[in-house]
C-alpha cells in the first residue's frame, strides 16, 4: 500500500494568468474580443481627454494670487484654470450675503449636525447592539471639545447640553412611571398635546419676560420636550437622538441662522446665499417632504371618498406642473392676490413651494412601496388586533420604507438638484452666487471655473446622499439577508 | 351669478393689490431704509462684489437715493429681481424703486402702473465682430451669420433691420449670453450682438480681445432709467430729482473732492443745487442739503459712470451718448431753481 500517499502535497498555485494582477485584468477587461476592443476605446477615450483636463485644472492652473492679474499674462498662465476667482469668492460661494463676523453661527449649526447625525449613520439607526450605543455616545462627546475650541463657551455648553440630552432623556424616559392606563389612547394623546401647547406658551412667556428674543423657538424647543418625553418614554438614545434630530435641532439651527436674541445678531433672510442656502433649502425640503409624502401616499389608499379624492388630486395637480412654474407662481403670482403690504418672506415661499411639490412625488414613492407589501401582512396586523397606526408603525411602513429607499434617494437627490431653480425667483443659491461672480466686471469670462465648480460641489452633495442610502440600505436589509 | 360674484371677489382682489398707499417717503423714513430692486448679473450696472458689497451705475443710483433721505449711503437693501418678477415687485411694494437697467417704453410705462423717473443710461443695440472680416459699419453685414439670444427683443430688431436694409443673416440662436460668447470666440458665427453696454462686457471674456471691434451703428433705443409705482408723486419726484441733481452737479462741476469748497461759490446755479439758496429740499420732504449729500457722499453723474462703466474700467466704455449735453452727448437735466 506505499503507494498511497500519507502526506497531502503542496496545492499548486493557480496558473499567473489565472491569478494576480494578470488575472485579474484577464478576466474583467480583456476576457473577449469585445471586451478587449472596449477596454482599447475606454483608454483611447481616457488619453484623449484627462491629460488636457489635468493640465488646465491642476497643473498649469492659477492658484496664487487674489486679482484677475494673477491668472492673464503676464504674471498667470491663461491656459490654465484660475482657481483664484474661485478662492476670493469662496466667502460668497458658502454664505452668501451672510455678515462676515456671523460666518461662524452657521459653521456652528452643522457642525453640530454633524456631531449629531454623523454616528446616527454609523451607528445604523436604531440599532440595539451596545456598541452601537458606545458610538452614539463617543462620536459626539469628541465634538464639544472642538466646538468649544471653534466657537467658545456659551454655544458649547449649549452643544454639550444637546448631544447628551438623549442619554439622559432615554435614562429619565425609562424611570419615569406610565400615565394611568385608564385613559385610553385618545385621551393620553390628548392630555400629551394640551401639556406640549401649555409648555410652548410658558416657554414663549420666560423668554418674553427674560428680554431673550426669538421667543418662538424657545416656545416650539419646550413644547417638543414636554410632548416627546411620554411619547418616546422607554426609548433607546438612538431613537431620542432622532426625534431630538427632527424636532429641536432645526429650531437651534433657526436660532443661530436668522439671530435676533441672545446676543446673536438678526440676519434677515435676504442675506442668506451661497452653499449655505441651497443647503438649507435641499435640508428643509427633504424632511418636510418625506413625511408630508407618507401622509399623501396613506391617503390615497385610504378607504375615506374624501381624503382620498383630496390626496389624488393634490398628488396629480402637482405632478401635471413643472418646479419652476409653481415657484414662479409663488413668487409672482401669489404676491398680486395678497392684500397690499404683506410680504411673505421669499425663502418661506420658495421652501413651501419645494417641500409641497417633492411631497407629492414621495408620496408615488412610498405608494409603490406599500402596494408591494402582500395583502397577508396587512391582514396579519390586523389578526394580532392592531390598529390602524400601530400596523402601519410596527408592520408595514418599516417593510415598505425599506423597499422604496432606491425610489427615495432618487426623488431626495431630484431635490438637492432642483434647488437651483430658486433662480427663477432670485434667490441666491450657490449657482445664483456663482452667475453673479461670473458679472463682476474685475472677474469676467472664468466660465469654465464657475460651472467645474458648481458642478464639483453637487456632485460631493449627491454623491454623499447616495453613499448614505447604501448604507442606510445595508444596515436595514434584515428580513432581506 | 355665482360666477359673476366669483370674478368681481377675483376683480376687487386685483385692484386692492394694485392701489396706491401714499406717503411712500414716509414708509420708507420709517423702516430706515429703502429697497431697491436690481438685477445682480449685469457686469457694470449692479453685481456683488468679493465682500458682497454691491457696486455698479443702477447700485450707485440707489445710494444717491439713500443720501438724499437718510444721509446715509449705505441705508439701500439690494434685492435682486428677475427680468420676469421686477414689475410685480414694483407694484405690490416689495421694492420701493426699481433700478435694473430696465428700458423705457410706452407699454411699461402705461400699463404696467409704472413710472420712469428719467434715463440713467442710454444703450441701444450693436454689433461686434472680428477685425480680420474687415468690416467697419454694419451696413456691410450682408449674409453674416450672428449669434443672438433667444427670447429677447434683440432677435426682432437685427431682423427689422436686416429687412429694412435689404440684408440678409443667418441667425444662431443661444440660450444664454455666457454660451453664445463662446461660440462667438470660437468663430461659428461672424458676429455678436446685444446692447453695447454688454457688448462691452462681452468683449472683455473673449480670448483676444483687442482683435474685435464694435460697430458704430446703433439700431435701437434702449433709454435705461430707474421707476417707481405709479401714484405716489412725491416720490416720483424725489427718485427723479435725485437722478437730475446727479447730472446737474457734473454740468455744474460739482464734484465728491470738490464739493465743501462749491459751497462757497458764487454761481447761483451751484448754490441753489447744494441747498446754500432756497430750500429746494424741503419742498418733497428732505432736507435743504439733499443734492450736497448726494455728491459728497456717492459722486455725480459723471464720476459714478467712470467709477462703474468708464474707460477706467474692465467695460472701458466711453461717454457716447451717455456725454453731457454740453459736450455732444444726451444726458440732460432740468434746472433746479
Amino acid at each position: 500500500m506505499s503507494y498511497v500517499k500519507t502526506v497531502r502535497t503542496r496545492d499548486l498555485p493557480p496558473p499567473p494568468t489565472e491569478s494576480g494582477l494578470i488575472g485579474w485584468l484577464r478576466h474583467n477587461l480583456f476576457s473577449s474580443w469585445l471586451n478587449t476592443s472596449m477596454t482599447f476605446v475606454g483608454l483611447a477615450v481616457l488619453l484623449w481627454t484627462l491629460p488636457p483636463f489635468l493640465g488646465w485644472a491642476l497643473f498649469k492652473a492659477n492658484w496664487l494670487g487674489d486679482s484677475q492679474n494673477a491668472c492673464v499674462q503676464p504674471m498667470g498662465n491663461p491656459d490654465g484654470a484660475c482657481w483664484v476667482f474661485i478662492k476670493v469668492r469662496f466667502g460668497m460661494l458658502m454664505y452668501g450675503f451672510y455678515p462676515e463676523v456671523d460666518r461662524w453661527r452657521i459653521d456652528y449649526a452643522f457642525l453640530l449636525l454633524a456631531a449629531s447625525a454623523g454616528p446616527l449613520l454609523m451607528a445604523g439607526l436604531l440599532s440595539p447592539k451596545h456598541r452601537d450605543e458606545r458610538i452614539l455616545m463617543v462620536v459626539p462627546s469628541l465634538a464639544v471639545p472642538v466646538i468649544l475650541a471653534l466657537h467658545g463657551a456659551g454655544p458649547a455648553s449649549l452643544a454639550l447640553a444637546y448631544l447628551a440630552a438623549p442619554t439622559l432623556l432615554s435614562r429619565l424616559g425609562t424611570r419615569t412611571g406610565k400615565l394611568p392606563p385608564s385613559t385610553g389612547f385618545f385621551g393620553r394623546a390628548s392630555a400629551i398635546v394640551a401639556a406640549s401647547i401649555l409648555a410652548y406658551w410658558a416657554g414663549v412667556l420666560a423668554a418674553q419676560t427674560l428680554q431673550t428674543g426669538l421667543e418662538g423657538v424657545i416656545g416650539l424647543v419646550a413644547g417638543f420636550l414636554v410632548f416627546l418625553l411620554p411619547t418616546l418614554r422607554r426609548s433607546s438614545s438612538a431613537m431620542w437622538r432622532l426625534a431630538l434630530l427632527l424636532t429641536v435641532y432645526p429650531c437651534i439651527a433657526y436660532a443661530f441662522f436668522i439671530g435676533g436674541g441672545f446676543g446673536l445678531r438678526y440676519v434677515e433672510t435676504d442675506l442668506w446665499g451661497g452653499m449655505f442656502l441651497t443647503l438649507v433649502l435641499a435640508g428643509v425640503g427633504i424632511t418636510a417632504s418625506f413625511p408630508i409624502g407618507v401622509l399623501l401616499a396613506l391617503g390615497r389608499r385610504s378607504n375615506m371618498p374624501v381624503i382620498r379624492a383630496l390626496c389624488i388630486g393634490f398628488i396629480e395637480l402637482i405632478r401635471g406642473v413643472p418646479l419652476i412654474s409653481v415657484l414662479f407662481m409663488v413668487s409672482v403670482m401669489l404676491p398680486l392676490t395678497l392684500p397690499e403690504g404683506t410680504h411673505i418672506n421669499k425663502l418661506l415661499r420658495a421652501l413651501v413651494g419645494v417641500s409641497l411639490f417633492y411631497a407629492a412625488y414621495m408620496a408615488e414613492v412610498v405608494r409603490g412601496g406599500l402596494q408591494a407589501i402582500p395583502r397577508g401582512q396587512y391582514e396579519a396586523a390586523e389578526a394580532l388586533g392592531f390598529r390602524y397606526w400601530k400596523s402601519l408603525r410596527l408592520v408595514i411602513l418599516p417593510q415598505a420604507l425599506r423597499l422604496v429607499i432606491p425610489g427615495i434617494t432618487n426623488t431626495v437627490l431630484g431635490l438637492a438638484k432642483d434647488t437651483t431653480l430658486v433662480a427663477v425667483i432670485n434667490l441666491m443659491d450657490l449657482l445664483g452666487i456663482l452667475k453673479s461672480a461670473l458679472a463682476d466686471s474685475n472677474w469676467l469670462g472664468f466660465t469654465k471655473e464657475a460651472y467645474v465648480f458648481a458642478g464639483l460641489a453637487f456632485w460631493v452633495i449627491c454623491f454623499g446622499i447616495s453613499r448614505t442610502s447604501m448604507r442606510l440600505e445595508k444596515r436595514l436589509r434584515y428580513g432581506n439577508r | 351669478m355665482r360666477r359673476k360674484t366669483w370674478i368681481c371677489a377675483i376683480l376687487a382682489v386685483f385692484l386692492c393689490a394694485s392701489g396706491a398707499v401714499a406717503g411712500m417717503l414716509d414708509t420708507v423714513k420709517q423702516r430706515g431704509v429703502v429697497v431697491a430692486g436690481v438685477s445682480g448679473k449685469v457686469p457694470g450696472f449692479s453685481v456683488p462684489d468679493d465682500k458682497g458689497v454691491w457696486r455698479g451705475l443702477d447700485v450707485d443710483f440707489c445710494r444717491a437715493l439713500a443720501a438724499a433721505i437718510f444721509n446715509d449711503a449705505e441705508k439701500v437693501k439690494f434685492v435682486p429681481v428677475t427680468t420676469k418678477e421686477r414689475f410685480t415687485a414694483l407694484q405690490t411694494g416689495e421694492i420701493d424703486v426699481l433700478s435694473r437697467n430696465t428700458t423705457w417704453t410706452f407699454e411699461r410705462d402705461v400699463q404696467q402702473g409704472l413710472d420712469f423717473a428719467g434715463i440713467l443710461f442710454f444703450d441701444g443695440q450693436g454689433f461686434m465682430v472680428n477685425k480680420k472680416l474687415g468690416v467697419n459699419s454694419a451696413k456691410q453685414l450682408d449674409g453674416a451669420s450672428i449669434c443672438i439670444q433667444t427670447g429677447t427683443t434683440t432677435e426682432k430688431n437685427v431682423s427689422d433691420y436686416f429687412a429694412a436694409n435689404n440684408m440678409k443673416f443667418k441667425p444662431v440662436v443661444f440660450e444664454s449670453a455666457d454660451e453664445s460668447t463662446v461660440i462667438y470666440d470660437s468663430g461659428r458665427c461672424d458676429v455678436y450682438t446685444t446692447d453695447t453696454s454688454g457688448l462691452a462686457a462681452r468683449r472683455v471674456t473673449l480670448s483676444k480681445p483687442e482683435d474685435h471691434i464694435i460697430l458704430p451703428e446703433v439700431i435701437s433705443k434702449e433709454p435705461l432709467g430707474p421707476a417707481v409705482r405709479q401714484g405716489d408723486n412725491q416720490w416720483a419726484d424725489i427718485v427723479r430729482w435725485t437722478l437730475f441733481a446727479l447730472i446737474n452737479a457734473e454740468e455744474l462741476g460739482v464734484t465728491s473732492k470738490n464739493v465743501d469748497e462749491m459751497l462757497k461759490s458764487n454761481n447761483p446755479e451751484i448754490k441753489q443745487l447744494l441747498g446754500v439758496e432756497g430750500n429746494y429740499g424741503e419742498q418733497f420732504g428732505l432736507t435743504k442739503d439733499w443734492a450736497y449729500r448726494i455728491v459728497k457722499q456717492v459722486g455725480n453723474y459723471g464720476e459714478i459712470f467712470d467709477r462703474n462703466v468708464g474707460p477706467n474700467t474692465a467695460l472701458k466704455l466711453n461717454r457716447g451718448q451717455n456725454a453731457l449735453w454740453t459736450r455732444g452727448g444726451l444726458i440732460y437735466a432740468p434746472p433746479i431753481r
